[in-house]
Parts: structure tokens; C-alpha cells; sequence
């Protein structure tokens, strides 16, 4: 590089940077505590805690089955378990157990979202105990399995080969 | 349904048009005699007779009363009042703000949709934000995580984009076995269009400094489901904005108050409103909204995931449904057309089922990604005719029917809806929706 294109270099660097208006504040790891609570489905932002469906029974029933009934059947809110093998039919039923391809989601959904009239008023302990629950309806996990930080990512879905990434595809079309 | 009639009020129905030219089958007509007609409606040459007709040359009661003072916030005329959103609720009584509420496409001309008429779609309400304690938080892979207040973001320079939003959901009740005969907003009003205002959110980006590993951004909304979805951050770098304005003023309540993200021709569920958080990631999050909804059902029992533009897309909303003809003679057939690539390149219009098209005129206003109004005129002669338009895009793509669409999917698909629509007219002149 010549020194003249060094120094044009240097004068777009500088007056790109004074442009830049810079009016946000730095974020410390502890202002996200609470607030970062996205969890990945390899298992990124599981917080600590665990849960098995014998644990989840008394908040399942107190929660949510007045929406979703007591098996997870669905009432005035849609179903949780059921519908294998029907996606492919006129009647398909997609449900967590049929259809959802990451155990991880079960877990992001209810912490944020359930119950729907107070969401965010579970614990961690309570969302796993959850998580596990629903698991259990569609007997992908047993009774007494634990779910946690470690196991929940592991846990296999039936629908996971399920879905075709149409992003990643695009170039290839 | 509403029973709108067609009438000298809405000049629409051309009293005379000397010899105009067929262009295709069913009465459809010349792109140019629009001038000739409006040219005769303008000297109101050959009107026929109206109720104002006798009331020439009597002075009307509000001029002989002073008007009404200035109001701080206008509303449209009390005589308006029928021109409102129809609202949906998915789950009742339960979670009331589960639900939406659709355009009224066929009450609207023009490209822009009205601030308190821009369709709804709420996963669990409209939160009410206070923005002085509103934060939007950048995190993740950056080098440096920022938090900006609103004040902030309302001292970067902005820019101004024209665009539709599209609920990925819409024009869903077309799924159905019967076509519902229903308005056309209350078919295909889950999509709306506005000028939107804000900052760049690739600006955002730099500051905080996107690590290379970063390849998807979370947006999150601050509702009460916390709705997030992740984008690929090649949009981000193309046309993302972080908007705080719709046509002009803040953002509705609605629309995402204080702050939301706009992803110009993508599904309207990433546009996430009332954003709070954006953290960058490697991989998308799969996020419930985007595994268990707002994933298209393949006939094998697959699912398509990250299907993100809107298809090309286009409707007549005069004459729609609700409407009546009155008589045979000319009509201006009007609607909207739009794409999730860009521009719409061509609209075509059929008055004869599909048997011929003829090119309607794009109107002057077209811009990429935003609704562009197309018109044709015709002459009904009063028999049973159906009227359809189909739309093409910049990348050539075109309006599929509504067969070969529902071929693609499989059943209970009701995701990227856009195939033709077809308004059947009968002899007495009512418009209905027909497949």
C-alpha cells in the first residue's frame, strides 16, 4: 500500500468513525442476567435446575391442564401430546410429540410464555419439571427420567429429521 | 357481509367512454381509456342524476352553521365509520390477545395503509411500553454489547423505507375446502403497507462490532410471549431497520411502540415489534416461532423451516366481495399487487376465468417491496364473468393458481398463502369469492 492510499485509509477510517453516532451504553454480563433467556438447542442458556414428570404432576394439573387437559390432549388451548404418524395425512396433528424437532424449545416456550395469563412466574425448577412432563405425555422420556442442563439437549425427537432448512437449500435450488 | 354498492360516489363506474378498445376476453378494456373516462367524470359531463342534483343552487345546512374548532388529533369523518378492522381471536375468551385484525383492502385506495387500519397479528397482546424505560439491547457475538435507550436511537440519522408487512398466515381462510365468502380484507388484510422510519440496524451493528462467527441475530420483542425469531444476518447487512416511525408518527402501540424491526418483503412475524433484544449467534435458535409455527407442511410429512420472503402476490379489491354492480357498463377494476423479492414487473387481469389476460396499468407510485396499485377498466355487459389477477416480480416469478399451490403443500398448510384469487360476478351484479 502507497503512504498516499495509507493516508486515505486512515482519513475514512477516522471520519467513518467520528459519523458514527456511538450513543449506546456498554452492556455488563450481569445486566443480562434475566434478561438473556434464549436457549439454543445444543443446550446454550439452560440455567441450572432439573425436573422429571413425577415432579411436574401438581404444577401440570394447577397450570396448565385447564387448557391443554390433563394428558396434554388439548382443550381450549391446542394439544401437547399425540398425532404420530399423521403429518403426512389429510388430518394432520402437530403437537411437541409429533412434530417439534428440539426438546430445548419446550423449555425456551414455557419460561417465557406459560402459563399464558402470568408467563415469566415459573421458576427454573418448575419450567424443567414442566419440560419433563410434557416429555412424558408423548413418551419420549420416562417418569423418572431427569431433565437438565446436560440431559435436555440430548433428548431425541421424533420429528427431528422432520424439517428441511429451506435457507441453507436456497443456493442449491 | 357489507353490502357496499358501486355508485357516482366513488367514481368508479364510467358514465361514458367513447369506443374503447378490447384488450381481452370478458369486457376487459384499454389500459389508456382511463384519461378519456376520468376526463369525462372530471367535467361531470354525463353523470347520471343524483340526490345532490336537487339540492343545486340551495346552500346545505353546514354552510349556513359554523364548523366545528381545530382538534389536537384528527379522526376521519363520522360518515366513515363502517371502514374498520375486523378482529380474530385463536383462543377466546382465554387469551383475548391471541388473535388479529385484517384491513379492509376493498375500502382503501392508494398504496398506503392508514396508521389505525395497519392489520394486527398478537401472540399474547399489546404491551403498554413506557419508552423512557424501554432498552434495546445488542449482545451476543459482539465485541462490544451495547444498550440503547429510545432517546438515543432517536438521535441517529434515519432513513425512510416504503414497505409491506405480510403476516405469514395470510389469506389463509383461501385454504379451506369452500371458499369463504367473506370481504376481501377479511381474506388477504393480514397485510399492510406504510412508510417506515428509523435507523439502519446494520449501523447498531457496527458500533457493537459483530464477531465473524456470527451468522444469525435473535430479535426479540418484549410482549408477553417474548416472541423471537432468528434472521440470517445477510438480511441485516441488506435492508434491516430498527423503525420508531409509521407514516410520519410513532409506531402504534400495535406496531411495535417504541420500537421495532422491519425486514422489508419478509414474514411479518420477524418483523418483531416492540424489540427489546438482538444477540448474535452462530445457528438459528429454534425458536417455537420458528418450528412449531410459521413452518410449511410438505405433502411427504416433512416441513419446510426459514421459508422467510413473502411469494408474489396480487388481489382486486374493487370490485370484491360485499360489492354490487350496478348494471352493465364500465367499471375501473383496481388492487394491489407486491413481492417479497422486490418489484412487482407485471400484473396481468382476466375476465374470463384465466382464458385471457390482458396487462393492467402499474400505477406511477410503484416501489420495491412496497404494495404497487394496478387498474384496467372494464365494460360488464352484465352476464356472469370471473375476474382474476395475477402478479410477476422482478425474478420473474409468478402468481401460482390456487391448485398448483395447494399441490406443493401438504394438508392444513396455511403459511405463504399468494396463489390467484378469483371473484366471480353473477348476472345481478354481486361479487363472491369462488376457487
Amino acid at each position: 500500500m502507497t503512504t498516499r492510499a495509507v493516508a486515505v485509509a486512515i482519513a475514512l477510517f477516522v471520519a467513518k468513525v467520528s459519523a458514527a453516532p456511538d450513543l449506546g451504553d456498554p452492556v455488563k454480563v450481569d445486566d443480562l442476567v434475566g434478561l438473556s433467556i434464549t436457549i439454543g438447542p445444543d443446550g446454550r442458556g439452560l440455567p441450572p435446575g432439573r425436573g422429571t414428570a413425577i415432579d411436574g404432576v401438581d404444577i401440570y394439573v394447577e397450570k396448565c391442564a385447564s387448557c391443554h387437559g390433563v394428558r396434554g390432549q388439548g382443550r381450549t388451548g391446542p394439544a401437547l401430546a399425540g398425532g404420530a404418524g399423521t403429518l403426512a395425512g389429510k388430518n394432520p396433528v402437530r403437537t411437541v410429540g409429533s412434530y417439534w424437532p428440539h426438546a430445548t424449545t419446550l423449555f425456551d416456550y414455557i419460561r417465557r410464555a406459560m402459563p399464558y395469563d402470568r408467563p415469566m412466574s415459573l421458576t427454573n425448577e418448575q419450567v424443567y419439571q414442566l419440560t419433563a412432563y410434557v416429555l412424558w405425555l408423548n413418551g419420549i422420556v420416562g417418569r423418572d427420567e431427569v431433565v437438565d442442563a446436560r440431559s435436555l439437549p440430548e433428548v431425541k425427537m421424533p420429528n427431528r429429521a422432520g424439517f428441511v432448512n429451506a435457507w441453507d437449500a436456497r443456493d442449491r435450488d | 357481509m357489507r353490502g357496499t354498492r358501486y355508485g357516482p360516489g366513488v367514481l368508479t363506474r364510467f358514465a361514458s367512454v367513447s369506443d374503447p378498445i378490447p384488450v381481452a376476453g370478458g369486457g376487459l378494456l384499454s389500459r389508456r381509456a382511463l384519461l378519456k373516462g376520468a376526463m369525462v367524470m372530471g367535467a361531470g359531463a354525463a353523470l347520471p342524476a343524483t340526490a345532490a342534483d336537487e339540492h343545486l343552487g340551495a346552500a346545505m345546512a353546514w354552510q349556513k352553521t359554523p364548523g366545528r374548532p381545530p382538534t389536537g388529533y384528527g379522526n376521519p369523518s363520522r360518515f366513515e365509520s363502517a371502514v374498520t378492522r375486523t378482529t380474530y381471536h385463536r383462543y377466546g375468551a382465554i387469551a383475548l390477545g391471541n388473535g388479529g385484525s385484517f384491513t379492509p383492502l376493498e375500502r382503501l385506495r392508494g398504496t398506503i395503509t392508514p396508521n389505525g387500519l395497519h392489520f394486527e397479528r398478537h401472540h399474547q397482546g399489546v404491551p403498554d411500553i413506557d419508552p423512557a424505560k424501554h432498552r434495546l439491547v445488542v449482545h451476543g457475538l459482539v465485541r462490544r454489547p451495547l444498550r440503547f435507550s429510545i432517546d438515543a436511537l432517536g438521535r441517529y440519522p434515519m432513513t425512510s423505507t416504503t414497505a409491506f408487512i405480510e403476516c405469514a398466515g395470510n389469506s389463509f381462510p383461501n385454504t379451506n375446502d369452500k371458499p369463504p365468502q367473506v370481504t376481501c380484507g377479511e381474506i388477504h388484510g393480514l397485510v399492510s403497507c406504510s412508510e417506515w422510519t428509523g435507523v439502519p440496524l446494520a449501523m447498531l451493528l457496527e458500533e457493537a462490532g459483530v464477531r465473524a462467527d456470527a451468522k444469525w441475530i435473535v430479535a426479540e420483542g418484549a410482549d408477553a410471549v417474548s416472541m423471537h425469531r432468528s434472521i440470517p444476518i445477510e438480511k441485516v447487512r441488506d435492508d434491516a431497520l430498527v423503525a420508531l416511525y409509521q407514516n410520519g408518527e410513532r409506531l402504534r402501540p400495535e406496531q411495535g411502540y417504541p420500537v421495532r424491526l422491519l425486514l422489508p418483503g419478509w414474514e411479518g412475524n420477524m418483523s418483531v415489534k416492540w424489540l427489546h433484544r438482538l444477540e448474535l449467534v452462530t445457528a438459528p435458535v429454534q425458536a417455537r416461532d420458528e418450528t412449531s409455527h410459521y413452518t410449511d407442511a410438505l405433502p411427504d410429512g416433512r416441513a419446510l423451516q426459514f421459508t422467510f420472503e413473502m411469494g408474489v402476490k396480487s388481489v382486486i379489491t374493487q370490485p370484491s366481495p360485499g360489492w354490487m354492480l350496478q348494471g352493465p357498463g364500465y367499471y375501473d377494476i383496481s388492487g394491489l399487487a407486491w413481492s417479497g423479492a422486490g418489484h412487482v414487473a407485471r400484473v396481468d387481469v382476466s375476465a374470463d376465468g384465466g382464458r385471457t389476460w390482458a396487462p393492467a396499468e402499474l400505477m406511477e407510485t410503484a416501489q420495491p417491496f412496497a404494495f404497487t396499485r394496478f387498474r384496467l377498466p372494464w365494460r360488464w355487459d352484465g352476464g356472469p364473468v370471473r375476474l382474476m389477477s395475477r402478479a410477476m416480480d422482478e425474478r420473474e416469478q409468478i402468481q401460482p393458481t390456487r391448485a398448483e399451490w395447494m399441490q406443493r403443500y401438504g394438508a392444513k398448510q396455511r403459511y405463504h398463502y399468494h396463489a390467484i384469487q378469483t371473484w366471480q360476478v353473477d348476472d345481478m351484479g354481486e361479487v363472491s369469492n369462488a376457487y
